[in-house]
C-alpha cells in the first residue's frame, strides 16, 4: 500500500540546513495498524505529513496504493487526498462554524456527492462513533473524546484507503484514548489501512507493528500482540 | 473543475451560505460597507435626477430661446447729452428690431404697473379688494411665454387691443382673494384703480424664470396706455428667437440698434438692461449635469472603498481562516475550489450588500420625493434610471470578483501543511 525509498526531508531555518529525515525506507501493507514512535523532533510528523501529502520530500520515492507520488502539483495531490487519505489530527481540527454532521460531511462535498446522500453518509458514520445524538452539535459543544471522534468519522467517511493519524489521543486522557483506539481498531479490523504517530507505549501495543524513529532513520521495526483497546474500554 | 458547474452546484452555495451565516459579524460590516456605497450613489445619482427633472419642469413652458430687454439709463455722455438720462422704450423700437433683426420671431411690448415701478393697482370685487399688479398685454405674449388659461377663458385677443377694451385676465390667487370658492369669475367685473374691467379668463400658476407669477393681471396693452397715461411708451420687451438663432447674439444685436435708435454711446453698458433665458438656462442645466457628473464620481468612488473593504474584511478573515482553509485542503480541495469559495464569499456579499442598498436608496428617494412634492423647488421625479442601477449592480459583481481574488489568491498561495500548523 505504501512504499517508501530513501526518503529525505530538511528545513532550510535561516542559513542553517536543519536535516530531519535522512533515508527513510518504509514499506505499509494493505490492512496494517502501525504505530510510529520516536522522541520529540524526531520527524515522525513530517513523516506522515509527506505520506499524506500535505509536504513534499526533498529526495526519494513514495508509491502509494501503487501511484507514484512525485512532482504533483496541488490540485492533483488534492483529489488524491481526498480518495485516498484520511487525516486524524492532534488538534482535531474540527471546523468551528459547522456541526458535526457537516464537519463529517465535509470531505464528501469534495467528493461531490450530493447533500442528501452526504449528509445520510455523514450520519451513519457519526452513528459508528457513537455520536449520532449529537449531530446537530457545535464542536465548541462537544468534549475532547467527542471530537476526536468526530475527527475519525470524518475522516472515515471519504472511505480512504490510508487513514494518517498524529498522536490522535494526545489530547485526551487515558480512558478517553483507549475509546479512541478502540474505534481505531475496529476500523483496522474492517481491513483499512492505518497510521499512528504516538509517544505513549500502551497505545503504540495496540498497534500490530512499531517502527522507532530516532535522527531521521527508522531504528526498530517490529511486529507486536496487539493488545485490544475494549478489554479497557467499559 | 469547471467553473461553470461550480456555480450551478447546489453544494457550492451551501458552502457560501454556511460561511456567511456564520461568520455574522464579518458580514454585517462587510455588507455595511458596500450599502454604504450604493445607498449614496443611489441617493445622489437619483437627487441629481430629480433636480435636472425639475430644472426640466421649469423651463417646460418657457421659450427658452427668448430674452428681456428694458431701458435704464445712460453711463456714458454722448453727442452733448449728460450722463445719467434716463432712458424710455417706444413701440416703435419694436417695429424697428423685427425689421432689422430677421432671427426674431416674436417681440411682445409690455407695460407693467407695480413690478419694477409705479404702486399696485387696488382692485375690488364686490367686498373684497387687494393690490395686484397690472401688466399691459398684447396677444403675441402667449407666443413666446405659455399661459394656461382656465377652462371657458381666453387669453386678450386682437379686438381687444383694437377697441382698447376694458377687459381682463385675472391670476389664480388673485382669484381666490377676490371671489368665493365657488364662483365662476368669468364674465363678472372688477374695479382697478377705479375703473371697471371685465374678467376674461384666468391663468394658472406657470412654474418657470419669467417676472410674472400669478397674484396679477393682464389687461390689452392699448387700454394699460390709457388708463396709465403712457403713450407709446413701452416697459420691456420679451423677445424670443428662432429655434436656430443664437439667441446670445440676438441680445448684443438688439441692444446695438437701440443704442443707435436712442443716442447712446456704443460703448455704454448700463444703457438697456437685458436677460437672456438661453443663457440662464445653459447655466442651470450645466449645473444640473455637474451635479449629475459629481453624484457619479462620488457614488462610485464610495461603493469603490466599500468593496475594497470587503476585500480587506475578507483578507483578515482568510487569515483568520487559515487552519480552516488547510483543514478543507487536506480533505481534498482543490485550490480552484478554496479560490472560488473566496471569490463567492466576496462577489455574495457585495451583490447583497448592493440590493439592500439600491432598496434603501430607492426609499429615501422615494421619501424626499414626496416630501418636496409640490413645492416651489425645482425638484421632481427624483428616480435613478434602471441602467444605473443594473451598471452599478455590474459593477459590483466584477469589482466583488476582482477583490475576492486577492484573499482567494492569498487563501492558497500558503501549503496545506503550513496553513494547518498555523495558530
Ligand atoms: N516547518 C518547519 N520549519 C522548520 N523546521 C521544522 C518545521 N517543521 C518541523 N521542523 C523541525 O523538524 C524537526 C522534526 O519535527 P517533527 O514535527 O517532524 O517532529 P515530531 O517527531 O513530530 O515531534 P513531536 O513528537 O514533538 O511532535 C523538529 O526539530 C522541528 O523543529
Ligand atoms: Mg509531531
Amino acid at each position: 500500500m505504501i512504499e517508501i525509498k530513501d526518503l529525505h526531508k530538511s528545513y532550510q531555518m535561516g542559513s542553517n540546513t536543519l536535516h530531519v529525515l535522512k533515508g527513510i525506507n518504509f514499506n505499509v501493507e494493505a490492512g496494517e495498524l502501525v504505530a510510529i514512535m520516536g522522541s520529540s523532533g524526531s520527524g515522525k510528523s513530517t513523516l506522515l505529513n509527506i505520506l499524506g501529502m500535505l509536504d513534499v520530500a526533498d529526495t526519494g520515492s513514495y508509491v502509494l496504493d501503487g501511484v507514484p507520488i512525485e512532482n504533483m502539483n496541488e490540485t492533483k495531490a488534492a483529489q488524491y487526498r481526498n480518495k485516498f487519505l484520511g487525516f486524524v489530527f492532534q488538534s482535531f481540527n474540527l471546523i468551528n462554524y459547522k456541526t458535526a454532521q457537516e464537519n463529517v460531511a465535509l470531505p464528501l462535498y469534495y467528493q461531490r456527492v450530493s447533500r442528501k446522500v452526504r449528509n445520510e453518509k455523514a450520519l451513519e458514520y457519526l452513528d459508528q462513533v457513537g455520536l449520532k445524538p449529537w449531530a446537530t452539535h457545535l464542536p465548541s459543544e462537544l468534549s475532547g473524546g467527542q471530537k476526536q471522534r468526530v475527527a475519525i468519522a470524518r475522516a472515515m467517511a471519504a472511505e480512504p484507503k490510508v487513514l494518517l493519524a498524529d498522536e490522535p489521543t494526545g489530547a485526551l486522557d487515558s480512558k478517553t484514548s483507549y475509546e479512541v483506539m478502540d474505534l481505531i481498531q475496529q476500523i483496522n479490523d474492517k481491513g483499512n489501512t492505518i497510521l499512528v504517530v504516538t509517544h505513549e507505549p500502551d497505545i503504540a501495543e495496540m498497534c500490530k507493528r512499531v517502527v522507532i524513529l530516532k535522527d531521521g532513520v527508522i531504528v526498530e521495526d517490529k511486529k507486536v500482540n496487539q493488545k485490544r483497546a475494549s478489554a479497557y474500554v467499559q | 473543475m469547471s467553473s461553470f458547474r461550480f456555480l450551478l452546484d447546489a453544494n457550492t452555495w451551501q458552502e457560501i451560505f454556511g460561511s456567511i451565516r456564520k461568520n455574522k459579524t464579518r458580514t454585517i460590516i462587510t455588507v455595511i460597507g458596500v450599502l454604504w456605497g450604493i445607498f449614496v450613489y443611489i441617493a445622489m445619482a437619483g437627487a441629481a435626477k430629480g433636480l435636472d427633472n425639475g430644472f426640466d419642469k421649469v423651463f417646460k413652458d418657457v421659450a427658452m430661446n427668448s430674452m428681456f430687454v428694458w431701458a435704464q439709463s445712460t453711463s456714458i455722455p454722448f453727442e452733448g447729452f449728460k450722463t445719467g438720462r434716463s432712458l424710455e422704450l417706444r413701440l416703435g423700437d419694436a417695429t424697428a428690431l423685427t425689421n432689422k433683426i430677421p432671427e426674431i420671431q416674436h417681440i411682445a411690448p409690455r407695460n407693467a404697473q407695480g413690478v419694477f415701478g409705479g404702486s399696485p393697482a387696488l382692485t375690488v370685487h364686490g367686498q373684497k379688494s387687494g393690490t395686484y399688479s397690472v401688466l399691459g398685454d398684447y396677444p403675441i405674449y402667449t407666443k413666446i411665454a405659455t399661459k394656461k388659461i382656465y377652462d371657458g377663458g381666453r387669453f386678450i385677443n386682437d379686438q381687444d387691443i383694437e377697441l382698447s377694451r376694458k377687459v381682463c385676465v385675472i391670476g389664480e390667487r388673485t382669484q381666490s382673494e377676490l371671489y368665493e370658492k365657488d364662483v365662476n369669475p368669468i364674465g363678472t367685473f372688477i374695479r382697478i384703480d377705479n375703473v371697471y374691467f371685465q374678467v376674461v379668463g384666468v391663468h394658472k400658476y406657470a412654474n418657470g424664470v419669467s417676472f410674472d407669477n400669478d397674484s396679477d393681471i393682464y389687461i390689452p396693452f392699448t387700454t394699460f396706455q390709457k388708463l396709465y397715461n403712457t403713450g407709446d411708451r413701452v416697459g420691456y420687451f420679451v423677445i424670443a428667437a428662432y429655434d436656430d438663432a443664437d439667441v446670445v447674439a440676438v441680445e448684443k444685436q438688439v441692444k446695438t440698434i437701440l443704442k443707435n435708435r436712442h443716442r447712446v454711446d456704443p460703448e455704454d453698458e448700463r444703457a438697456f438692461g437685458s436677460f437672456n433665458l438661453g443663457e440662464a438656462f445653459g447655466r442651470i442645466m450645466g449645473f444640473a449635469q455637474g451635479m449629475t457628473f459629481l453624484s457619479l464620481v462620488v457614488g462610485l468612488a464610495t461603493i469603490l472603498a466599500g468593496v475594497i473593504g470587503i476585500g480587506n474584511i475578507l483578507l483578515i478573515s482568510v487569515k483568520e481562516r487559515t487552519r480552516e482553509i488547510g483543514v478543507r485542503r487536506a480533505l481534498g480541495a482543490t485550490p480552484g475550489e478554496v479560490r472560488m469559495l473566496i471569490i463567492m464569499e466576496s462577489v455574495f456579499l457585495t451583490v447583497i450588500a448592493g440590493v439592500l442598498g439600491i432598496v434603501l436608496g430607492a426609499m429615501v428617494l422615494n421619501l424626499v420625493g414626496n416630501l418636496t412634492e409640490g413645492g416651489d423647488f425645482p425638484y421632481a421625479n427624483p428616480t435613478v434610471p434602471i441602467s444605473y442601477v443594473l451598471g452599478a449592480l455590474g459593477l459590483m459583481i466584477v469589482l466583488g470578483t476582482l477583490i475576492g481574488m486577492i484573499p482567494a489568491q492569498r487563501a492558497v498561495s500558503i501549503k496545506p501543511i503550513d496553513a494547518l500548523r498555523e495558530e
